[in-house]
């Protein structure tokens, strides 16, 4: 019972969150919204006993994602009475959309229902000596090792794409070349001239 | 009979021709038709041995596939040979021809410069027509049915630069088309119903076939249509009337073909696969009764043209004509056998004739016109000797192959109670004159009376310089197939007759219900070869001959200017026959028109209006037109994309779960 | 208790408050990649849901690659913001017209 409640207090603080993101004049107010919709999901998922993946997702999400997010927003000077305006021109295509999503959804889960499964039914509670993370970890790296071995690849790939897209070369720049400062040898820089000897006047 | 053995028959001179073809050019002469040569000579020799076997012993007929080349939907597709009486006597004749006409061309075709070309040609043509023998399905048949047709078309138009020759193949290979529209229905008709391609189903369903109706024309008997179908084939490959029409105009090939392919062999395909499917026309009388009316019109209308004729291949040509009318004829009045030994017999004797024709076409430089002939006799004994004997056998003068043959397919028509076997007996009987009359006018012209080739040539002589010189005989090479096919002209007949013709020789591989069987009748009086010959000297149609006979002489040798006298008196006739009945003048004016103007309609509106028009370019259009509208929403504004995604994922949606 | 069905409501709500902001932040490309997060975010939810509810924890290593594609793709979409903003200085959305054909 406790956890329902938790639950309703979490879910909405969530879609609070969520509307905040949307709406909010500011892309850093947005962005704090999203860590607040980020922390709540985190809750939920604890409450329905995924409790790794709701630390991953305030480590990874709310440590790591979201701060880059703000980085990004506060460090570009964005002319935001441009991007505001014709705001609410599509708004309401944008909420006739949302609503048709939303109907439908719970027209497909409620009324229709899921098949084999009972939408009604509980989360069970695993037992106490259960550990979500030492299972996830045992299917992750015995089973699902190659996929994990290639999402760690995707991400080198974006780390270096990242960097790739960003880097500037300005003209101009002073910067060290430790290759070629170890590849140089003695005859590049040094010349040994041999001067006529010349009379004193 | 062993498989192997069987399919080393066709694939002697399949292979043969593919080296002479492909590195003719590089082994030379010599070597090109010595490997022809030798891969006809085994095929002959094979088949001569198969004839052999089953000539004497009793060894069972062969029916089984080969090679599956494919199977659908349980259709087999195969190659596969049928071998029994009838299929090794095709193949002899076909094989013994083929030898005796790929030596005579070392000597024919000597001076020409397409000499492997040819060599490959004819090895091919073996190659098809064998294939076409011994099928034992209808795939297998219509492939060689096609493949003659094709070497054929090559073959007549050899002379590729002449347009007389491109002009006379491509007619061969038109009217050609014609008749294999009819075949092909036929086959298609006959599969629908069997749902299989093999002979053995096809027989097997005539008689339940015979009592089945087709849904066209108001109703039809299945049977009759897929027998008329299949005839209609035939009428195109073996010249029947009113598709002869390229069989004269063939004659632009080179001579050796004329005796191989347009005499003895490819033309008589149509006789042979009509007496193979005797167990589908059997139980048709309409169709037969259409086969015997044309086989006869044609054997009586064609002879005559040849009586005006003056091009001595041509003559030969429209005897080939008559005489393939009279086998066809025969056909008609349900006696296969005698149509089957007529075409055995005639194999021979025509092929002899043509090449006994290409002898003095050596002879007289390549000059073919008989008016400008006469007298060779004396100069050319051998050719002269075999031409008449020849010509001897072909209007069946007694005790030679061509009077049993011949005759037996006159009394056979006459004793028949079939529809038109009245008027065919007539066209056959008056038809014998005919034959007896072109026959000797051109042996009267070609070899005796006046040496007009002097006259000729002291005209135009001025180009080689060589004066009024002789023709002289030629050498072994063309004399010696000359004396091979002579044999057989004689005494074939004679000694073959009795089991052939009379003796239920094919058994089952010709069937003939017993109500229809008038070689049965003949056979009762039949005494043996010699008081039969004995009984020719007695009979209508040799009165007919030595009519025949006697008018030559007249026109020819003692009065030539009666024959003057005659054209001018009936110009009308003349003038029909110098037209030939009209059918290239109603082919070239009224058809041809005709389905050029279709084929421009069709072209017109058809192609160009509705396919090209409305399909091709309109749908180009269209998709053009709403491309133009369509480009509206490609703003090129990212989020617009987003919306139609986001959009078009919630009406995917919406469709799922109204269809749910 | 939670049941499946408040989750997978509330993931509704959440995909569908993301796809509105889609409308509603059209010419802000910050806007647009933190409403992806979100329906990304509101994927997870099902997938977490539903593996729990199975007893199959191939639904949480999905995620859990689903986070990291996340990851990768605002690290490069954000790289590919800073290029354009240094390129244009603007990152409005509707400068973004070359892909018309």
């Amino acid at each position: 019972m406790l956890a329902l409640i938790l639950f309703y207090i979490f879910a909405t603080f969530l879609v609070a969150g969520a509307f905040g993101v949307i709406t909010a004049r500011n892309p850093v107010y947005s962005a704090l919204f999203l860590v607040f919709s980020f922390i709540n999901s985190a809750a939920i998922w604890l409450l329905i006993e995924a409790e790794f993946l709701a630390i991953v997702l305030v480590l990874v999400y709310v440590g790591a994602v979201m701060v880059l997010f703000l980085f990004v927003v506060m460090m570009l000077d964005i002319n935001l009475a441009e991007l505001r305006s014709g705001f609410t021109r599509f708004a309401w295509l944008g909420w006739l959309t949302a609503l048709a999503v939303i109907a439908e959804i719970i027209g497909v889960v409620w009324r229709h229902g899921l098949g084999a499964i009972d939408v009604n039914t509980d989360f069970a509670s695993e037992p106490a000596n259960y550990s979500n993370t030492l299972q996830l970890g045992k299917v992750l790296y015995t089973r699902y090792a190659y996929p994990f071995e290639l999402a760690a690849v995707l991400l080198v790939v974006a780390l270096v794409a990242a960097i790739a897209l960003t880097l500037r070369h300005r003209p101009g720049l002073k910067s060290q070349d430790a290759s070629r400062q170890v590849a140089v040898r003695a005859r590049d820089r040094l010349r040994i001239v041999k001067t006529p000897a010349e009379k004193r006047p | 009979m062993n498989p192997q053995l069987l399919l080393a028959i066709p694939l002697a001179p399949l292979i043969a021709a593919v080296i002479a073809g492909l590195f003719g050019r590089y082994i030379g002469r010599v070597a090109t038709h010595s490997i022809t040569i030798a891969g006809v000579a085994l095929a002959c020799g094979l088949s001569l041995y198969m004839t052999w076997l089953s000539y004497w012993g009793h060894v069972p007929s062969f029916n089984g596939p080969v090679y599956t080349w494919l199977v659908s939907d349980g259709v087999h597709m195969q190659v596969g040979f049928l071998i029994d009486r009838l299929t090794t006597l095709m193949m002899s004749v076909v094989t013994f021809v083929s030898l005796c006409v790929h030596v005579y061309t070392i000597g024919y075709m000597r001076d020409d410069p397409g000499y492997t070309r040819f060599f490959s040609y004819i090895s091919l043509f073996t190659f098809g027509m064998l294939m076409l023998v011994m099928a034992n399905n209808f795939m297998q048949l219509f492939f060689g049915w096609e493949a003659v047709g094709v070497v054929s078309y090559l073959l007549i138009g050899f002379w590729y630069t002449r347009p007389s020759a491109i002009f006379a193949n491509l007619k061969a290979f038109l009217v050609n088309r014609v008749g294999d529209l009819g075949f092909i229905i036929g086959i298609a008709a006959l599969f629908s119903y069997t749902h299989s391609l093999s002979y053995q189903a096809a027989f097997a369903a005539a008689p339940h076939l015979a009592h089945q109706t087709l849904p066209v024309f108001g109703g039809v008997n299945a049977l009759t249509l897929i027998c008329i179908c299949l005839f209609i084939g035939a009428m195109g490959k073996s010249a029947q009337v009113p598709l002869h029409v390229w069989l004269p105009d063939s004659m632009e090939g080179p001579t050796p073909i004329s005796a191989l392919i347009h005499a003895a062999t490819m033309v008589t395909a149509g006789v042979y696969m009509v007496a193979r499917m005797s167990p589908l026309f059997e139980y048709s009388s309409t169709a037969l009764s259409f086969v015997l009316v044309i086989g006869a019109t044609n054997a009586l209308f064609m002879g005559i043209l040849g009586v005006i004729n003056n091009d001595i291949k041509r003559v030969i040509a429209y005897s080939t004509l008559s005489q393939l009318g009279y086998m066809v004829a025969a056909l008609g009045a349900s006696a296969y056998a005698a149509g089957i030994f007529h075409l055995m017999t005639h194999a021979c004797f025509k092929a002899l004739l043509f090449l006994a024709a290409g002898s003095v076409i050596i002879a007289m430089h390549h000059e073919q016109d008989m008016r400008k002939m006469g007298g060779l006799g004396k100069y050319m004994p051998i050719t002269a000797a075999t031409c008449w004997i020849g010509g001897l056998s072909l209007v069946a003068f007694p005790f030679f192959s061509g009077y049993y043959s011949k005759d037996a397919i006159i009394e056979a028509v006459g004793l028949s109670h079939r529809w038109g076997s009245t008027y065919a007996y007539w066209c056959l009987l008056l038809g014998a004159y005919v034959t007896s009359l072109y026959t000797f006018r051109l042996l009267f012209m070609t070899f005796h009376g006046e040496e007009r080739f002097r006259n000729v040539h002291a005209e135009h002589d001025a180009h080689g310089g060589h004066g009024a010189h002789e023709p002289r005989e030629n050498s072994l090479v063309v004399t010696l197939p000359l004396i091979a096919l002579a044999i057989p002209s004689v005494i074939l007949g004679y000694f073959t007759v009795g089991k052939v013709l009379y003796g239920n020789y094919f058994g089952r591989a010709i069937m003939v219900l017993p109500q229809h069987n008038v070689l049965a009748r003949m056979a009762r009086d039949f005494h043996g070869p010699f008081e039969l010959g004995l009984r020719g000297f007695l009979s209508v149609p040799f009165a007919l001959v030595v009519a025949g006979l006697v008018t030559a002489w007249l026109f020819v040798l003692k009065r030539p200017q009666w024959a003057d006298a005659a054209a001018v008196k009936f110009a009308w006739l003349k003038r029909i026959l110098d037209q030939k009945y009209y059918f290239d003048w109603f082919n070239e004016r009224l058809l041809a028109p005709l389905a050029r103007g279709v084929g421009f309609g069709l072209w017109k509106v058809g192609d160009q209006g509705l396919i090209d028009g409305a399909l091709v370019n309109g749908t180009a259009k269209s998709v053009g037109g709403i491309g133009g509208v369509v480009r509206r929403v490609q703003s090129g504004y990212l989020y617009s994309y987003a919306f139609w995604i986001v959009i078009g994922l919630a009406a995917l949606l919406g469709w799922f779960m109204l269809r749910a | 208790m939670i049941t499946l069905g408040d989750i997978l409501t509330l993931s509704a709500i959440l995909f569908a408050l993301a796809v509105a902001g889609i409308f509603l932040n059209r010419k802000n490309v910050i806007l647009l990649l933190m409403c992806v997060e979100l329906l990304l975010l509101a994927a997870n939810f099902n997938f977490i849901a539903f593996s729990r509810m199975l007893g199959n924890l191939t639904g949480q290593v999905f995620v859990f690659f689903v986070l990291t594609v996340a990851a990768a793709e605002s690290a490069i979409g954000l790289a590919i913001l800073v290029v354009l903003f240094r390129e244009r200085r603007s990152i409005n959305v509707e400068d973004m017209n070359t892909l018309k054909g």
